[in-house]
């Protein structure tokens, strides 16, 4: 009895990053397209309507030469717990197309049901969310190589990570084919962490003591962006620089953050 | 009936009320859903069965192992080969985005033949038969004119079937032009020919290391085989494994390295020989090794009992903390201090080559590098530099060229490459463009290129171009379209990377012997055909000993006969690898006339002076006062294969916005030519003028300007031709005067408000 219950314990899937190892490559990037079936256009470089549902930031430490320093930050989405499951984006979708699963703690994103309110991208405090502002298009031939596992969208609908959880699905359902209640550590990896030459992102269950996000996230150096906000992340990041770590919490020009009472 | 304002509320209450509890406008928002989405044309991909085909990614010369899963008969991902030798597992962004490759617009459909002005790109399909025909026709005139030597053939390795099938045909026709695409792995292994004796390439025991410095190579920038060492980068973060980069540049590896030297650029071989000095000042080197396995490090008496001055007196006599601090200035507390943290390691590795290693750079500077790996005795050992032996599976017998060959081969190659000035050069493309640009008529009358893109890639390709338009055929083997191509009079088009068999020897860098098995991950596109099988037909084509030397039915027959009992391995495995290698011991592994370890060479004699000095750039510093240096991303492919539409998407737009390409400068720099963030500005070098854009940088030295390679491609690909700038435009070679090699490390240049 207490063993199923064990195994019936809900997951809780997050990542921990480490910005020390991360050289800013973009294979996460380039990886997570290609999974996921994310469109390009001829031009891309303008960031505001670049679709990249992983993304790369490059953080500067603002110090003069030569005393500068660069740290790049892969930002997937978030996958929000906020309060009870009440992430930014899931509380103002008023088409019931994001939802927060207490079965794995993927934030899910449901193309069918999204009619592009774009409520959730103005809820998201981490540009995580992406509109598709055209339709995709891809150059003749090239839709050889989408995913079948992912369903291309259209214009009109709000896109981001999704924890590649067609890869979850596969795995439980090879384990349930095979006879299997669960998953082992390694059956489900998101594309990104597959991906990343460096090793600097570590995917697992954050509730399960066996997976390594489990420590890894109780590391000295680790830490959550925009914590203050409560949004309760479940992607982790690593640094032993504490500009790095710093810089994972932002404040307005105007707003001094508070001394701490003594 | 009266309606008053009860009744008006009333109403809007129900209404309100009616239409909430109504199903109504959740069944409009579904309505609004599936009509804002049901568009035909938006792609459903099919399902199919998976299956995962391992290969090996040949688009950069790292040479990666790659699984690539299969959705039916599409190609749907290419991931890391897990256990492959060197990368295990991971890859690099250009690999993993090779299926646009694949399945893009830029493959090349039929044999072409050019209809327009050379460049033009007019073009007119024609049959393979008839292509072969009009090739061997025209240079099977050359042979009868007594011009076969003037065949070249350009190619991106030399070793390897393909390469070989190439320089077998080429010894069969008469010419000995055979040439590779230049990179850091051309003075490695003369270093090696010069040091070691050996014909040998470099294998870095890079996760052995345990103190690694690098002067100014890529580590996570593209340097070696990209995936091989992020994962080495990784395992040196977790082992508190120290990096120190010299460079002038906060590069990725700069920032990531426990400590960064910015250096004057072009003075890294002068760093290097001013650790050199400490570690012999202060006794810290490996006396075993020096005394017992080197020559040259002491002062010796040559055979007419001269006096000459060796590697200890040079490095002792000029060499000092205080005399290398003011020429590349680093501080001379912190040489000394590098210098003995280097000493100190058990396993301190020390590695040159520029960024990815594309432009070959300075012998003595490579020297100057190596012999601190020497002073510590890391050499052909764990955590050290080996020599590599070439690859040897390839026994073919000798090709037995008619009389014509036999006279023709006698000629000397037309870049100067083994000849009496670079005796000890193999290839020496760079110094091509100009050879022919002199020449009244082109010493290279017809042109072979397989697996490059030199019209994009070789500095000054102004020039280069000039010099291509003065050769009468080019043939070109491309899978893609792309700027060499585009020049050529014939396109006999190749097999994609995924479409073909082909061994991948030992890449640069590796230290332990292997090969590889590219591999069909998809059946090949109807009109192109392998580069070998085209080789072989134009062989036949020509009859005689030249379709005798080439007794196989097919490449993949060649292929096959080749590796001989390893193919089981190979198709099993995707690599066969010796586990058990280890490289010869120091007593064994040297070839120079001493048979040990040479710290200095004669071959270093053509300045007339003992010791170096820094490589100077092109230009005058008084109209160009500042220096553009190139740099390299991983987010840019800079070598013969452009970037994929996804790889370009990675790009920042701090790098690139709509078709305009960014320099970087420091803000200190930008302030006094009275520049700002944004603007746009003229850069200017002695090769050429372009507009850009400015992006203050506190990473940049002051005085520089950085711009990153793989940029500015000219061929059709809507989704990369047009954009930013091609580096390799602006910076000419230099060459090195020991070796001719291509030693330019940047440019001078101006940059003024536009």
């Amino acid at each position: 009895m207490k063993k199923a219950q064990e195994q019936n314990k809900p997951k809780k899937y997050g990542m921990v990053i480490d910005l020390d190892k991360c050289t800013g490559c973009g294979a996460c990037m380039v990886a997570c397209m290609a999974e996921n079936n994310v469109p390009f256009k001829k031009d891309e470089s303008n960031k505001k309507d670049s679709i990249t549902w992983m993304r790369v930031y490059k953080l500067t430490n603002d110090e003069k030469y030569p005393d500068a320093d660069i740290c790049y930050l892969p930002r997937p989405c978030q996958h929000c717990e906020g309060q009870h499951g009440h992430s930014p984006c899931v509380s103002v979708c008023p088409a019931t197309a994001t939802d927060y699963s207490e079965e794995t703690g993927i934030v899910s994103q449901i193309y069918t049901r999204c009619f592009g309110c774009r409520y959730c991208m103005a809820a998201c405090p981490y540009h995580a969310r992406y509109f598709n502002w055209w339709d995709p298009v891809w150059p003749e031939g090239m839709e050889k190589m989408l995913n079948p596992d992912v369903s291309p969208r259209m214009r009109g609908i709000v896109e981001k990570c999704s924890f590649c959880f067609h890869r979850y699905q596969s795995a439980m359902d090879k384990a349930h084919y095979e006879g299997r209640r669960d998953i082992e550590e390694g059956e489900y990896q998101t594309a990104c962490t597959q991906a990343c030459p460096a090793g600097a992102i570590t995917f697992g269950d954050l509730n399960n003591p066996a997976h390594k996000v489990h420590e890894l996230k109780k590391h000295p150096d680790a830490f959550r962006l925009l914590e203050r906000l409560g949004t309760n992340p479940k992607i982790y990041y690593m640094s032993n620089r504490e500009w790095v770590r710093k810089a994972g919490d932002n404040h307005l020009m105007a707003e001094k953050p508070a001394k701490k009472q003594h | 009936m009266k309606i008053d304002r009860r009744s008006f509320l009333s109403l809007g209450i129900g209404v309100t009320a009616g239409t909430t509890l109504s199903p109504l406008p959740w069944k409009l928002t579904d309505d609004l859903s599936i009509w804002t989405q049901m568009w035909p044309w938006t792609p459903v991909p099919k399902d199919g069965e998976v299956s995962y085909v391992h290969s090996v990614c040949t688009l950069c010369p790292g040479g990666c192992g790659i699984s690539v899963r299969k959705v039916a008969d599409r190609a749907v991902k290419i991931e890391g080969m897990d256990g492959y030798p060197g990368n295990d597992g991971s890859a690099c962004p250009l690999g993993l985005s090779g299926l646009q490759l694949l399945y893009g617009p830029t493959a090349i459909q039929s044999p072409l033949k050019r209809v327009g002005e050379r460049g033009a790109g007019k073009w007119q399909k024609i049959s393979w038969e008839a292509a072969i025909a009009e090739v061997a026709e025209k240079i099977g005139r050359l042979r009868e004119d007594g011009k076969a030597h003037t065949l070249g053939c350009i190619t991106d390795s030399d070793c390897g079937t393909v390469p070989e099938l190439f320089k077998r045909f080429l010894t069969a026709f008469g010419s000995p032009n055979f040439m590779r695409t230049p990179s850091c792995a051309d003075t490695y292994e003369m270093t090696l020919k010069l040091m070691h004796g050996t014909d040998a390439s470099p294998g870095f025991d890079v996760e052995n290391a345990n103190f690694v410095l690098s002067f100014g190579s890529g580590i996570i920038e593209g340097w070696g085989t990209p995936g091989r060492m992020f994962r080495a980068h990784s395992a040196w973060k977790d082992k508190k494994v120290k990096v120190v980069q010299a460079e002038p540049r906060l590069s990725n590896t700069a920032a990531k390295a426990g400590q960064w030297l910015p250096i004057s650029p072009g003075t890294e071989g002068i760093l290097a020989l001013g650790l050199a000095h400490v570690i012999i000042k202060e006794n810290l080197y490996d006396k075993n090794f020096v005394d017992n396995y080197s020559f040259g490090f002491e002062d010796w008496k040559d055979s007419t009992g001269k006096v000459c001055k060796g590697f200890k007196s040079v490095v002792t006599d000029r060499y000092t903390p205080g005399y290398v601090s003011g020429i590349t200035g680093i501080d001379s507390g912190d040489i000394e201090a590098l210098a003995r943290e280097f000493a100190g390691a058990s396993s301190p590795l020390a590695i040159c080559g520029r960024g990815q290693g594309s432009v070959p750079g300075s012998i003595h500077e490579f020297m100057a590098v190596h012999a601190l790996n020497a002073l510590m005795g890391n050499l052909n050992r764990a955590g050290g530099v080996s020599a590599v032996q070439r690859a040897d599976y390839i026994t073919w017998p000798e090709p037995e060229p008619d009389r014509v060959a036999q006279n023709s081969l006698k000629n000397e190659r037309a870049d100067g490459a083994g000849s009496a000035r670079y005796p000890y050069t193999k290839s020496l493309l760079t110094r091509l463009p100009a050879a022919i640009n002199s020449a009244e008529e082109s010493p290279i009358q017809a042109l072979f290129v397989a697996n490059a893109n030199p019209c994009y890639t070789l500095p000054d390709t102004e020039q280069v171009r000039e010099a291509f338009a003065k050769i009468p055929l080019i043939v070109s083997f491309a899978a893609h379209m792309n700027e060499t191509a585009e020049m050529a009079d014939i396109i006999l088009p190749d097999l994609g990377h995924l479409e073909r068999y082909e061994d991948v020897p030992t890449p640069f860098g590796m230290n332990t012997p292997m090969v590889g098995l590219a591999r069909p991950v998809v059946s090949p596109r109807k009109g192109a055909r392998h580069v070998g099988d085209a080789l072989l037909l134009l062989a036949k084509q020509m009859g005689g000993s030249i379709a005798k030397a080439f007794p196989w039915t097919g490449y993949e027959d060649c292929l096959k006969k080749t590796m001989g009992k390893s193919w089981t391995g190979l198709t099993e495995n995707g690599f066969v690898a010796k586990a058990d290698y280890k490289p010869a011991g120091w007593d064994a592994a040297f070839a120079t006339p001493s048979k040990k370890f040479q710290f200095m060479s004669e071959a270093c004699g053509h300045e007339g002076k003992t010791g170096l000095g820094a490589v100077a750039a092109e230009g005058d510093p008084k109209a160009y006062p500042l220096v553009l240096i190139p740099y390299d991303s991983m987010r840019l492919s800079g070598g013969a294969v452009a970037n994929t539409p996804f790889l370009t998407k990675t790009v920042a737009d701090t790098v690139l916005t709509g078709k305009e390409a960014w320099a970087e400068v420091n803000p200190k720099t930008g302030g006094k030519l009275g520049l700002a963030e944004g603007v746009h500005a003229t850069l200017t070098t002695p090769k050429g003028s372009v507009r850009v854009r400015v992006h203050f940088s506190n990473g940049m030295m002051p005085g520089m300007i950085a711009m990153p390679r793989g940029l500015g491609h000219t061929a059709p690909d809507a989704y990369l031709a047009g954009k930013g700038i091609n580096l390799n435009a602006l910076v000419g070679p230099v060459a090195d005067p020991t070796s001719g090699l291509d030693a330019a490390w940047g440019i001078r240049a101006n940059l003024v408000i536009a």
